[in-house]
């Protein structure tokens, strides 16, 4: 196998400075991206902290494990840290900041110190909110429904919806850098229809992000504004609309769906093709719908109003569009599948992230019709049938994408192997729990359980065995996501050192070495393929009785 | 038939309990057959697929497969039919969920943090309870004293926003006597949670019972003809609400209005806004003279008033029995379609 080591350079990315100020003034798209894995991780276990703590009190009807205001806290601060602070930043500002340049065959992203900059946006939006946790906390739900949020809570509103706005800018300037980065920055060679399409879902992140952003950045300040100064804008003693916000709020926070969703189908993208060594089914289809899926998402946020006095009229055209939101979804879900067919599986711990990805994205979908249809989300919103749901679009979709992403990755960015049985094992450990949590979550919202209750009634048996279920689900599903924190960080010590291309696949970031030298290539590569091309039919040659492909050239 | 074997034989799922609770259900397991279907499915084939084509050796390079458009045409517009038919199904019952029906009992609802205030039109508060015939349309006509509620029947489907500085409606039939929960499905703060109470749905002769039982309180209307007087609207729109210096009252409710701006229909948000905004709808031929009560009235008096208001355009004032009033159109019998024969378990 020697024959496809490329001996790393003596000096990478990571050993090319030293000192704390080399990262902290870094340029590089490559220790950027670590500076928010560090950040995301650091967020991710505080939110999934208050899940833990959510999930302990609702194993019991009454409320013995907290106060009433202080579970509102935990299940605000919950989604907040979870949405503003990991979902949304997870894999563009991390993967995304590693990858964009790498897989173009580009020496870095456009603008290099906007992108440190957005990490320090980043960062103070996070001191910020965390201040604002430690001060007292808030209490309005992640939604920030008006006019609770803007006269009635008593709780850190503003410095949350401040840390909130802050960040804001920091998805922006990302947003910015990739676009212009794949505008401007693809390698010769490199045509719109040869980018891998971990590239497309990106461009059509980047859309989302630059043009969504400012709404909630906008509605935000709004309701600064009402609270602060009670200018009349959703509070109707004031003279305002407190169904206005609603519409402003959803006019970003549906599409930011998407900002989370998009990147980890295009991670899946990758995964599915890569270690089935084939070329994507239907490469034009899944890129396009990537643009649909952005396009429309703007389209269909008042079906979170069917039941907030919307117009049945408006109702309708909403309820329709969500299902046509549906069918990019679905186009890239019988592409995956079809991708599959007479291909060559590998059982790698990406792929297992990668083929749950598609099982438990197939199941947020597919519920999402309850909702998307006008009868049953009369009964369903609100309660923890929709909980249930964007669980498993969030968690089930982008956190095992992530997952995923980052074992496939992880030789590229350390230089190490992680330990494969330790990674199938928790991969298999993640979907058992994700499933156990989140399944009895759907029976319960249709029994009728509304979300966001502390305590609920004593006489429904069934409501608490399926909560205590689910406690039990969340209980391994937390397991499942230590096991990787631990044998990650071993790996970065003890691992296997990594070759430069571990699985041998055709994609430029694995045409240089692990980890990569700062400047990514040492000389710019020359794009002659198509995305997952395996086997040009000249590079193939016979070995015994099977045929392989001969060593892929380095570019250039 | 095949909706009540579904509820008899599968634990967790809730009371049906209303006329239009089936027809959710229906749109419910419809969708469910469609999921169930296309994620065992998916599983399936990828399954399949995942054992049938493992790596059996490190060097394999499999056939390259390129797309094919005649599949993908395929399986977007299987999705898309699909998806049409759930539309137009739940659109379908969404609407009849929507439009309240004419000659409903109306019952009035606050919303405040943290309970649920109902008055039946004859004067019968309740607070986190509601007592209700079985077999009548009801018709709730809802607002909130502060921030948004919700209010949700888990056992007839339904639910619906209570949205401060306006009036929402929701409204159902009850099929089954019973005692139902209902909660607050809109976070409102911090004892929301708190915010749920029950539904009692009795035989018709036992809520006559109820309701003459609690006789004494009296009607909103007679309420909101007390605050007209001693609001002073009698000074502009005369003693008998025969009109002067503002418009007469008399007939008012559900006509349509000609404004100075347009036209309107006169129901209970038409006379909350003109009450409230006076300046924003004014009907032609009369001057933007009246002040706003805003800050002045609750919401529940405000409920009186328009109570009153109603009150004054109507002969037979909307009954608050368990049978519905004989003027008007003649109602559809509705059959109870259960048959139990137990009393409200209370």
């Amino acid at each position: 196998m020697e024959e496809f080591t490329i001996q790393p350079p003596r000096t990478n990315y990571l050993n090319a400075e030293y000192g704390i100020k080399s990262w902290l003034l870094t340029k590089d798209h490559k220790r950027i991206g670590i500076l928010y894995m560090g950040a995301i991780s650091f967020f991710f276990l505080i939110g999934s902290l208050y899940a833990m703590a959510i999930r302990l009190e609702l194993l019991t009807p009454q409320g013995d494990l907290t106060q009433s205001s202080t579970y509102n806290k935990m299940f605000t601060q919950h989604g907040i840290i979870m949405v503003f602070f990991f979902l949304i930043p997870s894999i563009p500002a991390t993967l995304g900041n590693f990858l964009v340049p790498m897989m173009i065959g580009a020496k870095d992203l456009a603008f290099p110190r906007i992108n440190l900059l957005s990490w320090y946006i980043y960062m103070l939006g996070g001191i910020i909110t965390i201040y604002a946790l430690l001060a007292g906390g808030v209490d309005t739900g992640w939604t920030f429904y008006t006019p609770y949020s803007t006269t009635f809570s008593n709780s850190y509103v503003l410095a949350t919806g401040l840390g909130i706005f802050i960040n804001g800018f920091s998805s922006i300037l990302t947003g910015l850098n990739f676009i212009v980065t794949i505008h401007t920055m693809r390698a010769p060679g490199m045509t719109w229809y040869r980018l891998p399409l971990f590239i497309w879902s990106h461009y059509a992140t980047s859309l989302i992000m630059i043009l969504g952003t400012p709404v909630i950045a906008i509605t935000v300040l709004l309701l600064a504004f009402e609270r602060l100064a009670k200018i009349g804008i959703f509070d109707p003693a004031l003279g305002g609309d407190p169904v206005l916000f609603q519409h402003l709020f959803w006019f970003y926070s549906h599409p930011a769906v998407y900002i989370m969703v998009l990147p980890g189908m295009g991670v899946v993208s990758e995964l599915i093709a890569n270690f089935s060594r084939k070329n994507i089914f239907g490469y034009k289809f899944v890129a396009f719908s990537s643009l649909a899926i952005a396009v429309f998402g703007f389209l269909v946020w008042g079906h979170h109003l069917f039941v907030a006095s919307q117009s049945v009229y408006a109702g309708m055209i909403f309820s329709f569009l969500s299902f046509a939101v549906a069918i990019p979804s679905a186009i890239k879900v019988f592409n995956w599948t079809a991708t599959l067919y007479k291909a060559s599986i590998s059982y790698d711990t990406p792929m297992l992230y990668a083929l749950g990805f598609i099982g438990l994205f197939t199941i947020g979908g597919m519920t999402g019709l309850f909702l998307a249809a006008l009868a049953t989300d009369v009964h369903l919103s609100d309660t923890y049938f929709v909980i249930a749901h964007f669980h498993y679009i969030m968690v089930g979709g982008t956190l095992l994408a992530y997952l995923g992403g980052l074992h496939y990755w992880w030789p590229k960015v350390s230089g190490r192997m992680y330990p494969e049985g330790w990674g199938r094992f928790s991969a298999l450990v993640v979907f058992i729990g994700f499933n156990l949590t989140f399944s009895p979550q759907f029976v319960l919202g249709y029994m009728g359980m509304p979300r966001r209750y502390h305590t609920y009634p004593v006489e429904e048996v069934s409501w608490q065995v399926l909560h205590v279920l689910s406690t039990a689900g969340a209980s391994i599903l937390g397991i499942g996501l230590l096991i990787p924190l631990i044998y990650l960080a071993w790996s970065l010590r003890y691992g296997r050192l990594a070759e430069a291309n571990p699985w041998q696949l055709p994609g430029l970031e694995w045409q240089t070495a692990s980890p990569p030298p700062t400047e990514n290539f040492i000389e710019t590569p020359i794009v002659r393929e198509e995305a997952y091309e395996f086997a040009p039919p000249e590079t193939k040659e016979v070995v015994g009785k099977f045929e392989r492909e001969k060593p892929f050239p380095f570019y250039g | 038939m095949l909706m009540l074997l579904l509820q008899s034989w599968i634990p967790f799922i809730p009371e049906s309990a209303s006329t239009l609770s089936d027809d959710v259900d229906a749109v419910y397991f419809y969708i469910s057959g469609v999921t169930v279907f296309f994620v065992t499915l998916i599983s399936l084939v990828i399954i399949f697929f995942v054992i049938r084509y493992r790596r059996r050796n490190p060097f394999e390079i499999p056939r390259p497969v390129e797309g094919s458009t005649k599949l993908e045409t395929l399986w977007s517009v299987i999705p898309l039919v699909i998806s049409m038919t759930i539309f137009v199904w739940g659109a379908k019952v969404y609407f009849a969920q929507y439009r309240p029906p004419q000659h409903a009992m109306e019952v009035y609802v606050v919303g405040k943090q943290w309970m649920w205030k109902f008055q039946h039109t004859t004067g019968q508060r309740e607070i986190n309870e509601l007592h209700v015939p079985v077999g009548r349309k009801v018709k709730l006509i809802m607002t909130t004293e502060d921030v948004i509620h919700d209010l949700f029947f888990p056992a007839f489907r339904n639910k619906m926003d209570v949205v401060p500085g306006k009036y929402t409606v929701q409204w159902f039939e009850a099929t089954k006597p019973g005692r139902y929960h209902f909660f607050c499905a809109e976070y409102c703060g911090m004892n929301h949670s708190g915010m749920r109470g029950y539904i009692e749905v009795m035989e018709p002769a036992a809520f006559d019972n109820w309701l003459s039982g609690n006789a004494n309180a009296a009607s909103p209307a007679a309420v909101g003809h007390s605050l007209y007087e001693s609001l002073g609207c009698a000074s502009c729109h005369g003693a008998n609400a025969e009109g002067g210096r503002g418009p007469t009252l008399l007939g008012v409710f559900g006509s349509n209005r000609v404004l100075n701006n347009g036209t309107a229909k006169a129901d209970e948000g038409y006379v909350r806004e003109s009450i409230i905004n006076p300046q924003a709808k004014v009907v032609t031929g009369f001057g933007p003279i009246m002040p706003s009560f805003q800050g002045q009235v609750t919401e529940e008096q405000l409920l009186s008033l328009v109570a009153y208001i109603k009150s004054l355009s109507t002969t037979q004032p909307e009954t608050t029995t368990a049978k519905p009033p004989a003027t008007g159109t003649p109602q559809s019998a509705n059959p109870v379609r259960s048959s139990s024969p137990t009393s409200p378990n209370r």
